[in-house]
């Protein structure tokens, strides 16, 4: 087992369509081990379906989709083993306790109850539903349903998790506790975890890599500062500089930097246009004046931009 | 098969917990009581007046004693709603719940989901029928004092084994429509339809097309033959009659024909009651019918399930 990282996921060319409408086309997408990828896109515009033929759920019209080297359509056994997927509107049995519920999908799991048990306490503990396990889920408010659904992907120890707008109509106090559990699950368990969601802050905040779904294409993939200079390509980056105070002596030495093409004064902030990532040096310059820095910003690279900017040129 | 036996668990750990299925076993549990209170009452007086050659274990559960019918009969009226109140929301309430793709997405088979539930049905329909059956012996025999013999015992347990399968039958037709249809009320809707119309209008449906087709004509006796032949061949269509003339013939053993018989066919008849394998013979094809159309209900719903998109 060589120690570079493995795929994940792959697609090659997946298509769906149904009858003349194209839900995904030509998907080509690549996801190494230990990711966490986010799929970004309005409704309607093929993630959904995407996920589902990565899970084997549906049959996708030409193409292929792997998940560690298992065909999705032909070993979906093999791919459900080692993929956990909350779906949006997760759903549980009402009238059964939490508890009850992880244990119906670790018997689905073929996981033997003596070793289901403490595995899903220690679950319940990790998303603090411990001391409502025996409570029934009719009970339970939406985010703890979201809680119980990471609790339930995780029962079979996956190497991969797919999750289908996670943090949809939770609170913010509920998302953070949301993404900290998906970053938990990446560090903590390697695991390579799929993010489909249209809400960019979040994403933005947890995600190494995104892909921008537009009516079944992907339009656009990488890092976000990578988006950004896609999109950025030509045009420059502005970045925001707050000081204090601000003198001419200030803005000259920062107009002589190597990558600042202009600055421009307004309203007491700087803006600084920039043809390269220069923030470190400019940062330098601005505390070697004597000038306090109260904020430096990039402009520009705010994922919504990127993202509004791929759907207008789209 | 991978998962079957956790959902066959899990279901059957759901019937037996929940109200429906409480409610139905109180139901047919209170009707066979009444049924067989009664008939052991009037059990006295109808034995010495009728046919000689006993079967009185049998009469318990056969003989309607004035207004009340007999268990049997409860059974073939309420049995239907049984089978389609276990059924109706099988697929389209695990939608309804949100609950489908996150089960499907665990490494099972598609198939798991469906098998589990019809046998989880099965089992628990055959559980609460023995279980009632055996308090209702056990109740008649207190009340007459007579032991049923070896031929009664099994002709009350092939009894059972049909009315399993008729109950069978109505829940894999609920479950069919749980597929079909996105909301359980329109698949229960559908099944009380369908029961509707096989209880109350087959027969109604049968005479009808049979007058139409081979009208009857005092001149010729073969007319009327031909147009209760007919009649007998649509009724046969409907479950309700298949598991009465079936349960009729087990469990009344001087039970030889259906309809017409001819004199022709009485001379040289020995006058006795028919041994178990002879009246099984009689209703052989009643009870192949019975087994295939529920087979074909279960075989639609599996091909149609397997092909659904599951999108939560």
């Amino acid at each position: 087992m060589d120690e570079r990282s493995r795929i994940a996921i792959e697609t090659v060319d997946l298509t769906k369509k149904y009858g003349e409408l194209t839900a995904v086309n030509k998907l080509n997408l690549r996801i190494s081990e230990g990711e966490i990828f986010g799929l970004l896109g309005p409704n309607g515009a093929g993630k959904t379906t995407t996920i589902l033929m990565l899970l084997g759920l549906t049959e996708p019209t030409s193409g292929k989709a792997r998940v560690f080297g298992h065909d999705s359509t032909r070993e979906p056994l093999a791919v459900k083993r080692i993929v956990g997927y909350l779906p949006d509107n997760v759903g549980f049995y009402e009238d059964l306790t939490a508890r009850e519920n992880l244990l119906y999908t670790a018997d689905l799991n073929g996981i033997p109850k003596n070793v289901a048990l403490p595995r899903i306490d220690e679950l319940l503990l990790r998303v603090g539903l411990l001391d409502v396990a025996d409570k029934e889920v009719g009970k339970f408010s939406r985010g703890m349903r979201q809680r119980l659904g990471i609790a339930d992907v995780l029962v079979k120890q996956p190497r991969v998790v797919i999750l289908d707008e996670p943090t949809l109509g939770i609170d913010p106090d509920g998302v953070k506790q949301m993404l900290d559990l998906i970053v938990q699950m990446s560090k903590q368990d390697r695991i390579t975890v799929l993010l489909s969601s249209h809400l960019l802050h979040q994403v933005q905040q947890i995600c190494n890599r995104v892909g921008i779904f537009v009516k079944g294409r992907m339009v656009a993939e990488g890092t976000i500062e990578m988006l950004g200079l896609q999109i950025m390509g030509g045009e420059p980056m502005v970045v925001e500089v707050e000081t204090s105070p601000v003198t001419d002596e200030l803005v000259a030495d920062l107009q002589k930097l190597p990558g600042v093409s202009s600055v421009e004064r307004v309203n007491g902030t700087l803006l600084l246009h920039c043809f390269k990532d220069v923030r470190g040096d400019i940062a330098r310059t601005v505390v070697g004046s004597g000038s306090s820095l109260t904020q430096l910003r990039l402009r520009g690279h705010v994922l919504e931009e990127i993202y509004l900017r791929y759907f207008r040129e789209s | 098969m991978p998962g079957l036996l956790a959902v066959f668990r899990k279901e059957m750990a759901d019937n037996f917990a929940s109200r429906r299925f409480l409610i139905m076993f109180a139901l047919i549990m209170l009707a066979g009581l009444s049924a067989t209170y009664t008939a052991a009452q009037s059990i006295r007086s109808s034995v010495s007046e009728s046919d000689p050659w006993g079967f009185v274990f049998l009469r318990l559960f056969t003989v309607s004693s004035g207004t009340l019918p007999s268990f049997v009969a409860f059974v073939g009226f309420l049995g239907p709603l049984v089978g389609l109140a276990m059924g109706f929301d099988a697929i389209n309430g695990e939608y309804a719940r949100g609950t489908l793709s996150r089960v499907l997405s665990n490494p099972i088979y598609r198939d798991s989901v469906i098998n589990g539930k019809f046998l989880a049905g099965v089992a628990t329909i055959t559980t609460m029928l023995v279980a009632i059956a055996l308090v209702l012996a056990g109740l008649g025999l207190r009340m007459i004092g007579i032991p049923p013999t070896p031929d009664e015992i099994y002709r009350l347990v092939f009894f059972l084994f049909i009315a399993v399968i008729y109950v069978a039958f109505w829940m894999s037709l609920a479950i069919l429509f749980s597929i079909l249809f996105r909301q359980s009320a329109t698949s229960a809707l559908a099944g009380i339809a369908f029961w509707i119309f096989f209880t109350f209008f087959i027969s109604m449906i049968a005479a009808t097309l049979a007058q139409a087709l081979f009208p009857v004509n005092q001149q010729d006796p073969q007319t009327l033959v031909d147009n209760t032949n007919f009649a007998m061949a649509v009724a046969r269509i409907s479950p309700m009659t298949l598991y009465q003339e079936t349960a009729t013939t087990i469990l009344d053993p001087s039970t030889r024909a259906f309809g017409l018989v001819k004199l022709t066919e009485l001379i040289g008849m020995v006058a006795s009651p028919l041994p178990l394998g002879q009246s099984l013979l009689v209703v052989w094809p009643q009870l192949v019918a019975l087994v295939s159309e529920t087979l074909i209900c279960f075989g639609i719903s599996y091909a149609r399930f397997m092909r659904q998109e599951i999108r939560a």
